[in-house]
């Protein structure tokens, strides 16, 4: 006596990406938190010390906002005109941020005045960075030249003009108190030794620099500018590594993960992309709701903050371990492990007898039900709520088994009007999905067979036929449109290839399936 | 062309055994069935065939047990005989001529030397009659019957439709339309009497049973009906006491209705194909059902399926033949929806593969899931099936399915299924057959002209687990139907035919290298050439047998003949080509190199032939004829329009298997206990170690283990055995080989005897030789000729008991 064969459910292959380690890591965020700015954010900036707070720079105005705080836990007010580039000194007692109007000004946090002012550019300040000396600040303007300050005097030490357009970014190095990085629109990126006096190294990203980045050991420098993400080896004397074009338009900021090992780019085209920095493939992508001007990743990814240009501010946090436990707590108790694995690690001896005891085989309710060949409820079981919306691949091969045993129409029939709108429902919902068109087709043939007399007695199953047909149109014409592509596709495919002596047509699938065209010969 | 005939086309087996219902023994441990022109005896524990009661020269259309010596039995035949066989021993008792070809036969209790039999009438050869014989009482070998008397005309000759009543005090026959007794309005499929009372069960074509009683009175009768089959009942039998009544049909469920009380019953569902007959032990401990699907199921008191007798199941078969390399079994298709891997050799059903893997539905006229082709790769660890599913007004539904063998539990596990793999029926596939190669690549051709490569590609994501089958090139030509396709020997080339053109194609490249073509007429099968003759490929069309040479791409020879099917050897470079001449199939064996055929037989049997395989042999045949050598290596099946499995053989391998049978001992049937496992290991080694010893066969010793003492061991129920530690000696004893066996089996004996007596005069001596001491020692005086003391003689003995259990404990480790 052979054991009953559930009903096989069809495995469809996922559409979409595939979910990776990565994708995992970067989707274990909450819900976003959205601050409305005073204008677009130009600048995002982590306190290196703990609790992390960050500094966010946008129109007039500076906000320090705590790690957990929606509200920001301290303000610097005290500009006349656009800020820009707010940044905290190694030990995060000190901000200092430039100006529209050219003036640099340097905060104490706890303070509220400015502690320090320089003067000395004549054109916006786009560029600030404490050295790690922690002694002196580099500045660099829309003046073309970008200067070394002191900042116990306020006096200016060095001044450089080598670039030749506008300087809107740049590093100083962690490591050496002088050496620092500026990118300008003049498509240089420039390394400068305060002790020479001038560049070391010039490298040519070949589109105005927005953003330059380096990498913690300071062997690498990412220089981010149009559509390009460009690295270069610095011990090599600048030598470009490589280029990525992943953005389609331009990219105007970038992170680093914390342990290094994920870069991120974020650009006007409204995303934010992870790079895996061995192989520098994109491993993973967020989406936001405008173009995004700033960027700024919280020590070991406990958060991602965006700036965009909408003046919104968006705050992810990571999940943290807890929560995600208060969920699995929340699930039903498992037996506990010694119950578990009783005598399941037992090694028979040589001597043993084994009795095999026969696995008792779960059924799922349907398939009981039609191993009873009770089929109208064994319909009803997989028109249930959760599986027509979770999982209509059970339901359409319920309908397909009950298609093969030739008793779909028994099963179909006898329903009432609430059940039947709901069949309706189903079938509207799914029809058009490449993967159930030809059971579910067979069925509402069925349907219109069946029912056709009863057409015209309730509005809501007249509502749903109407639905239904519309459906049915428009899927036509759609096909009808892609019939058409397919075959101007093809005829660049011929007129494409070589001409061959043995008249051959061949061609390789796109997919690796065959492309099938479906067939609806619906008439309703 | 030259008849020989030294080479015979046999049946190769796989005979029906679901023909006429099977008949248990009374002990229950044999079950006996017809089967083609033999009665076949199963073990009911074992499953195994124990004899095959051969004899008839017709088919075998009944088996009943004599009623008076229920060690006997009878077989009828479409021969006009009768046989009475001793199944135990498989010896043929008595032939009894009846004259007339005999459909079905009775027996009764009461009815003493009387047959009744089923014969065609005289006058109308469509027409029936039930005809009582007398049978002659002589010791004669072959008797000839003469008393006849007819006692019912115009009878169904279906076994199922006559029952005799209460031991034979009344007949109940159905015919098509009427009852016998009364009549009825609705079709009767088959009938059965309960064996005590006046009731009569009827099984109808709308699947009622009605239950007849008080029909001994004219016009009184009344009937009850039951109701539970959906569809035709064809077999009805009431258990021994008649308490129950069983009922089965083509749901395959077999049903038990308790007798007066019909509301309650007991399914049994799912046993498999159709119920056709239903039969019950005489004890009423074991039930058995036939089904469509050449299958017999032992059922153990209507709960538990002890036993399948599976035969070779020979519906519609729409796979070619194939031969599974791993484990030379036939493969073709078997119950709906499977694979059946056949073993030739112990003309066994090896296993069922599920490829469909659905619940089959029992209902006729339903639109189900079938395999149409198969292929196995040149390893046999790959395998690739199609099966399809038609039904009127809907689309085509197609699945390719390919299945890995699994070393760890050794059949084939399910690696891929491409749904809708081909727009329209495929019409042919085949694996690239190169051994050596990494690569594994199908090809699949359709009727919707295209074929399509198939790869085994690993996973573009590594966290996937295997590696899955991937389409990896689709090409058509000119909008042509491919007919079929095939791989060169090496894999280097693969040939599809476009009708009547033969592409050639390189699979490294995909690149079409040339086309053949000789028209008229689309080419139906492709070969490619073997070993020396690699280089020839081989085509048919309806009207000639074409052969290309390959490398000057032109055509060698080609002769007119209608080939339907053309197989290659794969062991050696001969073909194997079957035409299909005026009513009749041709065989022409030829190598592609030379003009002249090995090998050619007229007329191998009627109708066409499509299917045919070569199937390697185990061990090589040294013929030296020339025209038998083409059978050397491996031997060539086939299947006949009427589903027969048939096959060539010589006439030394005949000999060979006669004298090979008549070896067979007949303990062959004992049930596999582990004693008996380890008792058998034990003798076979000792077989083999005597075969190297001796050389000559006839100059053997007899072996120690017949000796009566082991026999008895072996065959005596364990609980009147004596206990273990008397018998231990004995065994072990008998195990050994001895120098001398009848003179030490005699000594033995003695022994025996004499330490028995001993023991009885210990025990006595216990009490006596206290008091009286003198007396002893003057009877240990008196009994001097063993020369041993009664003290010596019990220390002796304790010693041999105490080294045989030592050694029996090693033996058994």
């Amino acid at each position: 006596m052979a054991s009953f064969k559930p009903t096989k459910i069809q495995v469809y292959p996922k559409l979409g990406e595939k979910v990776t380690q990565d994708t995992l890591y970067w989707k274990n965020y909450k819900a976003p938190v959205q601050i409305k700015e005073f204008g677009a954010v130009t600048s995002i900036d982590f306190s290196p010390v703990t609790p992390h707070n960050f500094a966010v720079t946008a129109f007039t105005r500076i906000h320090i906002y705590g790690p957990f705080s929606q509200e920001p836990v301290k303000s610097f007010t005290r500009f006349k005109d656009t800020a820009y580039c707010g940044r905290f000194r190694s030990d995060g007692q000190l901000l200092v941020a430039g100006c529209e109007d050219s003036v640099v000004r340097l905060f104490d946090v706890s303070g509220k005045v400015a502690l320090r002012l320089f003067k000395g550019h004549t054109k916006a300040v786009h560029l600030t960075d404490f050295t790690s000396d922690r002694y002196q600040i580099l500045t660099g303007s829309d003046d073309y030249t970008c200067r070394l300050w002191d900042i116990p005097n306020a006096t200016e030490l060095t001044t450089y003009t080598e670039h030749t357009d506008y300087i809107r970014c740049g590093v100083t190095s962690k490591l050496n108190r002088d050496l620092f990085i500026t990118g300008s629109y003049d498509h240089t990126v420039k390394l400068f030794d305060a002790r020479v006096e001038k560049s070391v190294i010039t490298m040519d990203h070949g589109q105005p620099v927005e953003s330059v980045l380096l990498y913690p050991s300071e062997g690498l420098l990412v220089s981010a500018g149009g559509r390009h993400v460009k690295v270069w080896d610095l011990l090599k004397g600048g030598q470009p590594l490589v280029s990525l074009k992943n953005h389609h338009k331009t990219v105007t900021s970038l992170a680093l993960s914390s342990n290094g090992q994920r870069l991120l780019s974020a650009s006007l085209d409204r995303h934010v992309k992870v790079y895996n920095t061995t192989n520098y493939k994109v491993v993973h992508n967020f989406d936001y709701a405008a173009s995004i001007l700033s960027l700024g990743l919280a020590p070991d990814d406990a958060s991602i903050v965006v700036g965009m240009t909408n003046s919104i501010l968006s705050i992810k946090h990571r999940k943290n371990q807890e929560d995600s436990k208060e969920i699995a707590g929340q699930q039903r108790r498992r037996p506990s492990y010694r119950v578990f694995v009783k005598g399941k690690n037992y090694v028979p001896k040589q001597d043993d007898y084994l009795v095999s005891k026969p696995v008792k085989e779960h059924l799922a309710k349907y398939d009981k039900q039609l191993q009873r060949f009770n089929v109208s409820k064994a319909l009803d079981t997989a028109l249930g709520t959760y599986i027509r919306f979770r999982k209509p691949e059970i339901t359409v091969a319920v309908i397909k088994e009950l298609d093969r045993r030739g008793t779909l129409k028994n099963a179909l029939a006898g329903r009432d009007e609430r059940g039947l709108s709901q069949l309706l429902n189903f079938i509207i919902g799914n029809l058009v999905d490449a993967r159930f068109t030809p059971v579910l087709v067979t069925a509402a043939e069925m349907i219109l067979d069946i029912y056709q007399s009863v057409i015209g007695q309730s509005p809501v199953v007249d509502r749903q036929l109407l639905r239904l047909q519309d459906l049915v149109k428009r899927e036509i014409e759609f096909q009808k449109d892609l019939l058409e592509v397919l075959g101007m596709l093809d005829t660049m495919f011929a007129s494409s290839l070589p001409r061959k002596e043995v008249l051959a047509q061949f061609y390789r699938p796109p997919l690796g399936g065959a492309v099938t065209s479906k067939k609806l010969n619906f008439h309703s | 062309m030259v008849e020989h005939g030294d080479i015979r086309v046999v049946h190769c087996g796989g005979s029906k055994i679901n023909f006429r219902d099977p008949v248990i023994t009374h002990d229950s441990r044999f079950l006996l069935c017809a089967s083609g022109e033999a009665v076949k005896v199963f073990s009911t524990s074992t499953e195994e065939c124990i004899h095959e009661l051969r004899g008839h020269t017709g088919l075998v259309t009944g088996v009943l047990l004599r009623p008076s010596n229920h060690l006997q039995v009878y077989s009828s035949s479409l021969d006009g005989t009768l046989r009475l066989w001793d199944f135990t021993d498989g010896i043929l008792i008595k032939t009894c001529v009846i004259g007339y070809p005999i459909y079905s036969f009775y027996a009764s209790d009461k009815h003493e030397n009387v047959i009744f039999i089923v014969a065609s009438m005289p006058s109308d050869k469509r027409r029936f009659q039930l005809v009582a014989v007398h049978l002659p009482q002589s010791g004669d070998q072959m008797v000839e019957a003469q008393e006849l008397s007819a006692v019912l005309s115009g009878v169904n000759p279906n076994p199922a439709a006559i029952a005799f009543g209460r031991g034979g005090e009344f007949i109940a026959s159905v015919n098509d339309l009427q009852w016998s007794l009364e009549g009825g309005w609705n079709t009767f499929t088959c009938v059965a009497c309960h064996p005590k009372d006046d009731c009569i069960a009827t099984g109808h074509e709308d699947g009622k049973i009605r239950l007849w009683r008080n029909f001994n009175h004219k016009k009184e009768y009344t009937y009850s009906t039951l109701h539970w089959h959906h569809s035709t009942v064809s077999s009805l039998c009431f258990t021994p006491e008649g308490t129950n009544l069983l009922s089965g049909g083509v749901e395959s469920v077999l049903v038990q209705w308790r007798y007066n009380q019909e509301s309650e019953r007991d399914f049994l569902p799912r046993l498999g194909g159709a119920i056709t007959h239903i039969t019950v032990s005489p004890d009423g401990s074991l039930f058995c059902t036939s089904h469509s699907d050449n299958k017999i199921t032992i059922i153990q008191s209507c709960v538990k399926v002890s036993a399948v007798i599976q035969g070779l199941v020979k519906g519609d078969i729409r796979t070619d033949l194939m031969m599974d390399p791993r484990s030379k079994a036939l493969v073709l298709n078997g119950k709906p929806g499977h694979l059946q891997f056949y073993s030739l050799q112990r003309d066994k059903l090896l296993y069922n593969l599920d490829i469909v893997q659905q619940e089959y539905i029992h209902e006729s006229g339903l639109q189900q899931f079938e395999v149409v082709k198969a292929a196995f790769d040149a390893s046999g660890s790959w395998l690739a099936t199609v099966e399809e599913r038609h039904q009127k007004a809907a689309e085509l539904e197609l699945n390719l399915k390919l299945w890995a063998f699994d070393e760890q539990t050794q059949s084939f596990v399910l690696n891929t299924t491409i749904s809708a793999p081909h727009d329209a029926q495929i019409t042919a596939m085949c694996f690239c057959q190169p051994t050596d190669s990494q690569t594994t690549l199908l090809v699949s051709t359709s009727k919707d002209g295209h074929f399509k490569a198939w790869q085994l590609a690993a996973p573009a994501h590594t966290e996937d687990e295997g590696p899955s089958w991937l389409c990896d090139f689709v090409s058509a030509y000119h909008g042509l139907v491919p007919e079929c396709c095939s791989f060169s020997a090496d894999g280097s080339l693969l040939a599809v035919v476009f009708q009547e053109v033969v592409t050639v194609w390189s699979p490294s490249t995909w690149e079409l290298l040339t086309t053949l073509s000789q028209p008229p007429g689309a080419v139906s099968d492709l070969c490619f050439g073997r070993l020396s003759c690699s280089k020839y490929l081989l085509g048919t069309t309806a009207s000639n047998l074409l052969c290309w040479n390959l490398l000057t791409c032109s055509l060698e020879w080609t002769t007119s003949m209608d080939v339907r099917r053309l197989v290659a050897d794969p062991l050696s470079e001969n073909m194997a080509a079957f035409c299909y001449q005026s009513g009749s199939t041709d065989l022409f064996v030829f190598k592609p190199s030379e003009p002249r055929p090995l090998f050619s037989h007229k007329a191998v049997c009627s109708g066409k032939v499509t299917q045919a395989v070569f199937a390697p042999r185990e061990e090589m045949l040294e013929s030296c004829e020339e025209s038998s050598q083409w059978l050397n290596r491996s031997q060539l099946y086939f299947l006949t329009q009427q589903m027969d499995l048939m096959t060539f053989t010589t006439k030394a391998e005949e000999d060979r298997l006669l004298a090979s049978s008549k070896q067979v001992s007949s303990s062959h049937w004992f049930s596999m206990t582990p004693f008996y496992l380890l008792l058998g290991k034990h003798r076979q080694q000792q077989q083999e170690h005597q075969d190297s010893d001796s050389s000559l066969w006839a100059e053997r010793t007899a072996l120690p283990q017949t000796s009566a003492s082991m026999k008895e061991l072996l065959q005596t129920p364990a609980h009147v055995l004596p206990s273990t530690s008397y018998l231990c000696s004995m065994f072990v004893q008998s195990l050994l080989i001895s120098v001398s066996d009848a003179r030490s089996e005699k000594a033995h004996a003695e022994e025996e005897m004499e330490s028995e007596k001993e023991e009885e005069d210990s025990e006595e001596e216990m009490e006596s030789s206290r008091s009286k001491p003198e007396l002893a020692a003057a009877a240990a005086t008196e009994s001097d000729t063993p020369a041993l003391t009664k003290a010596q003689a019990r220390e002796l003995r304790r010693v041999r008991k105490l080294d045989h259990s030592w050694l029996a404990g090693l033996l058994d480790s």
